[in-house]
Order: structure tokens, then sequence, then C-alpha cells
């Protein structure tokens, strides 16, 4: 839970590190990538564990290609003003919302694993698929890091994030980095939707809670830091197990939400916030 | 006629225009019209925040069920009457904006935006898990002996269309007083630039607290009317869905005029009565509208027409 968490997050702190933009329809866009995996499997011809791997690909693709054209057409127009690209994105998250419930349904649909294997260890057995998962969001998130790190396209996704004026002086074209921010943050959600849909389920109202909890671990972490994402993704999706174990859920939730509100107004760079 | 005459005059007629509206329409759009009155009470009572002194909250849905519940629950457990209960409504939404504003206010920009949505949410959880109190998700039906009102039976529809007015005429008096007036004047300074008014000897902190209050008191309101007039007290108006309502009212009337609420309740009222005659996909409408509406009339309808021509409107 912890590593889909946090490729989740990475992908919403991605967007708002690099374009400052909150980005309310995150959720949604994990959502239309599980909604997507079921479609690609469903429909693809050959066997499950071919067409899950093939959903893995073409669903956070065209997630992401969706989200490129909310971008454009949209969030540029806005100029990404930090308070209209709210509303522009709650408005997307009811477009997105209503049309999954229109051409896919109100049903939740499982989506079959690539493959069942259960690991016996001498106390207890592990679903193999569940550590396949872990893996599988560790090499993502290696991917991303060692593009943002080490390659030209995450070096200009950089120097737009510390200064846009500068970077569009060295003839960066920041609309178009602000296009492949928006897709790759989005496509992130969508991959960790794809990894986690043979869990759970399929469904149109399913991308609410990853966005609160994004959100959580997004601003525990530090708003733009991609380290202290990862770290505060591992100790909520860790705690989030133990609290519920000692209080109900939903007085887990409420402490949870309180204690985001309370760190967003005590400590606004977040507990491992780098300074600002 | 001087502006000032010109201003109260439009507003007179428009309340003359709903108390006519009465007997003409059928009773399907009278109660419509009821419950649009009320909504845009709310509606006001965010531009106040939003529209006036700049303040984006995504929490307001809290002050309304604080108003709503602070109603219901004493009339359901201690069979409190109608008026009273009303009342504790109002000073529920007032007191709620003052406890959040306290700690949100800290924050500004976006970090307010997510401070109040989170906390909306926590309160919208508290009334989930204190269920056997609060009904829960379910909600509770306002008792019939508790929806009267200095003698008047609020569940029939004359009455009911008449307190609806009487509310949202009296709120309307009131934000076009307290907007002349020189508070007014310094809350929209907070909006255009704070550091100047700083400068001026105001203090943001405290302005911009007021204006929450004054707000989470019309939130309040309109929360305690809503469940007194329509007999319904239920989780479901604590969800973040009511915070965006009046967020999409005011865009859609116009930020920072005094009619644009109501003017907005209207028009998206009908919109999704109307599309969902024939679709059941409104939200897609909800959404759009939006998008739309942020992209190519940020201003609204009413300050659209302002800026063509009309600059005396309030």
């Amino acid at each position: 839970m912890a590593a889909v968490l946090a490729l989740t997050a990475v992908g919403l702190n991605l967007v708002f590190g690099v374009m400052r933009v909150v980005n309310v329809a995150h959720g949604e866009f994990f959502m239309l990538g599980a909604i997507g995996a079921w479609f690609v499997t469903q429909y693809l011809p050959v066997p499950a564990a071919m067409a899950w791997i093939a959903a893995l690909v073409i669903a956070p693709l065209a997630v992401g290609a969706i989200a490129a054209l909310a971008d454009v057409t949209v969030l540029k127009r806005l100029k990404y003003d930090p308070e209209a690209t709210i509303v522009a994105t709650i408005g997307l998250l009811y477009i997105f919302q209503q049309a999954a419930l229109s051409f896919y349904g109100p049903d939740a649909r499982p989506v079959a694993p690539p493959f069942h294997l259960r690991l016996q260890l001498p106390w207890f057995g592990y679903s193999g698929y569940k550590l396949f998962v872990v893996v599988a969001a560790a090499v993502i998130l290696l991917g991303v890091w060692l593009m943002m790190t080490r390659t030209r396209a995450g070096l200009v996704m950089r120097a737009t994030q510390v200064d846009r004026e500068t970077a569009r002086n060295f003839g960066i074209d920041v609309d178009r980095v602000y296009a492949g921010t928006f897709a790759l943050g989005a496509a992130l959600a969508a991959a960790a939707a794809v990894l986690i849909v043979p869990i759970q389920q399929a469904h149109y109202l399913m991308g609410h809670d990853p966005l609160l909890l994004s959100f959580i671990v997004v601003i525990i972490g530090g708003l733009g830091s991609l380290r202290g994402t990862l770290v505060a993704a591992l100790i909520i999706g860790l705690s989030d197990g133990v609290i519920s174990m000692f209080f109900s859920p939903t007085l887990a939730k409420i402490i949870a939400t309180l204690a985001v509100a309370l760190v967003l107004v005590f400590r606004p760079q977040g507990l491992f916030g780098a300074k600002e | 006629m001087t502006g000032g005459a010109r201003i109260w005059a439009l507003h007179l007629a428009l309340v003359a225009v709903l108390f006519a509206a009465l007997f003409v329409l059928p009773t399907y759009h009278a109660t419509n019209l009821a419950r649009i009155m009320v909504l845009a009470v709310f509606a006001m009572g965010y531009n106040l925040a939003f529209g006036y002194t700049g303040l984006l909250s995504l929490g307001h849905a809290m002050f309304f069920a604080a108003g709503m519940f602070a109603m219901g629950l004493p009339t359901w457990h201690w069979g409190w009457g109608g008026g009273p209960a009303l009342l504790l409504g109002l000073v529920a939404g007032g007191a709620m904006a003052g406890a959040v504003g306290l700690l949100a206010l800290r924050t500004a920009g976006v970090s307010f935006m997510i401070v109040t949505l989170m906390f909306a949410q926590a309160g919208y959880l508290t009334i989930l898990y204190f269920g056997q109190v609060t009904g829960g998700d379910e909600g509770f039906v306002v008792e019939a002996a508790a929806r009267s009102l200095f003698g008047f039976d609020l569940s029939s529809d004359v009455p009911r269309y008449l307190a609806a007015l009487a509310l949202f005429a009296t709120a309307l008096a009131g934000c076009l007083w307290l907007v002349r007036s020189p508070f007014g004047r310094v809350m929209v300074a907070m909006r255009e630039n704070e550091e100047r008014s700083r400068m001026l000897g105001y203090d943001p902190f405290r302005v911009k607290l007021a204006a929450l209050v004054i707000s989470g008191l019309y939130a309040g309101a309109a929360g305690a009317a809503y469940g007194l007039l329509f007999g319904y007290v239920g989780g479901s108006f604590a969800t973040i869905q009511y915070s965006i309502l009046p967020l999409l009212y005011v865009l859609l009337g116009g930020a920072g005029t005094v009619l644009g609420p109501f003017l907005g309740a209207l028009a998206m009222f009908y919109l999704i009565d109307i599309t969902s005659g024939f679709t059941s996909a409104w939200l897609f409408f909800v959404g759009a509208a939006l998008v739309l509406l942020i992209l190519f009339a940020p201003k609204g309808i009413l300050g659209t027409i302002r800026e063509r021509g009309a600059r005396w409107l309030p």
C-alpha cells in the first residue's frame, strides 16, 4: 500500500513542484488508470498476464495524453494561476467522474492479477503479487528519480521549477515542459492504479481516497520535495494500518486530516521539508 | 436618482418581484425558488469571504452543516422549537467559522484552501463518527412540531416561501449595507493588496477573521433554514460538494457582486434541473460549467455586465 501511495503522491508532488499547480483531479487520473486497465484486459485478445502488462503500458500513456490535453486546453490558458487552476481541476474532477460513470458504469469490477503465487514463509503466507507491486513501484520510482537527476529532460524540468522566466530565456519551451510534467504526474497515478487494481477493484469513485492520502503525504513530506514525499508515504502507508488497528477507520481518518491541517498551519514547509 | 438610491431601488425591486412570484408561479417552481433563495443566502456568505475579501475557502460546507445540525439536533433530542433552534444554527455557523479562521487564517492562498478543505473533511467524518447522535449518513427528519415560526407552519408552501424570502431579503440588505460600509471597503482592500492595507494601519488578520465569521453566520443561517424549511438534516450536507456549490454559484453569478450569488444559484439550479430531465449526467454539466467559467468568464455574469457599462452595480 505504501509503495502505491508513494507513486501517486510523487506524481502529485511533481506537478506541484514544477508547475505550482495543486491538481485536485489527481485522484481521477488514478481512477482512469484503473478503469483503463479494466478495458485493456477485457478487450485485448491475449492471455491475462500479457494483457495486464499491456495495460501497465497503455493505461498510463492514455491517461498521460488526456492530462496533456487538459493542460494545453485549460490550465495553460489560466496562466497557471494557483487559485484558478484549483477551480478548473475541480471541474475536471467532475467531468472525469461523470465520464467514468457514463461509459463504465457504477459497479466495481475486478481485474485478474497477472500471476498467482503465494510465498510460504515459515510464519505466514504472503501474496507474491503484493511483493511484486512493491518491487514494481520501486523500479518506477527509481526510473523517475534517474530521469530527474541524470537526463536532460529532468534537468530542464528542474530548471523550470527553480525559475520559469530564466528557463524561458535559455530557450526552454516552458509550455512543453509543463504539459509533459502534468502528463508524467498523471501517468504515475495511472501506473499506481494499474498496479493496485488486481488487489482492489476498479470503480468510478475510487479516486477519492488516493487523492486525500496523496495530499496528506505531500503536505507532511513537504510541498515540492520528492524525497520527503517518499519518506512520508512510507510512514503514512505503514502507520495507516497500525492506526486503524487501534481506532475505527473513521476516527483514524479524522485524526489524519486534522493532523494535516495543523501541519500546514504550523509547519508549512512540511515535517521533512526543505528550508525555503 | 443618486447612486445609493438607485442601488437600493434595484434590490428592493428584486425582493418585490420574488414576492409577486409566489402568486404567479406554480407550486413546483415556487418550492424551487424557496430552495434557491436559501442556497443564495449560503452563496452570499461565501461571496463575502471569497468575492470581497479574497479568501478562497473549500470548507464552507462545514459552516452550513454546523448551522443545520445546531438547529436540528436540539429539536430532535430536546424538543426545541423552530425559533431558538434557528438562532442557535446562525450562531453555530459563525462560531465554527471563527474557530477555523483562528487557525486557517495563519495560512494564505493555496494552503488556506487545503486547510479549510481538510477541516471540512474532518468535520464531515466527525458527523459520521458520532452517527448515533447525529444520524450519520442517513440523517434525520426534523419533527413537524419544530417546523413552525411565530405560529406559521413552515412545512406548507406559502409560509415556507415567505420565510425563505424574509431570510433572503434580510441577508441581501445586510450584505448590501456591509459592502457599502467602510468595513466593506477594507475587505476589498485586503483582496486587492494585503501589504498596502497593512501599511495603512489595518490588521489583515482581524479583518479577514471578521469577514470569515460574517460569512459563517450567513452559511449557518442558510443551513439552519434549509433544515427547518425542507425538514431534513443529514451528513451529506457536510460533504465537499456543498463547499463547491456556493463557489460555483458565486463564480457563475459574479464574484464580488451583491446580486451575483442569487443569479448564479438561480441559473445553476435550473441548469441542473433541466439537464437532469433528459440525462443523468448532470455532474458533467457542473464540471463543464466550472471549467468554462474559469476559462472564459472569470468575472461571472454580473461581473461582466459591470465591466461592460453598468459600473454602478454594487
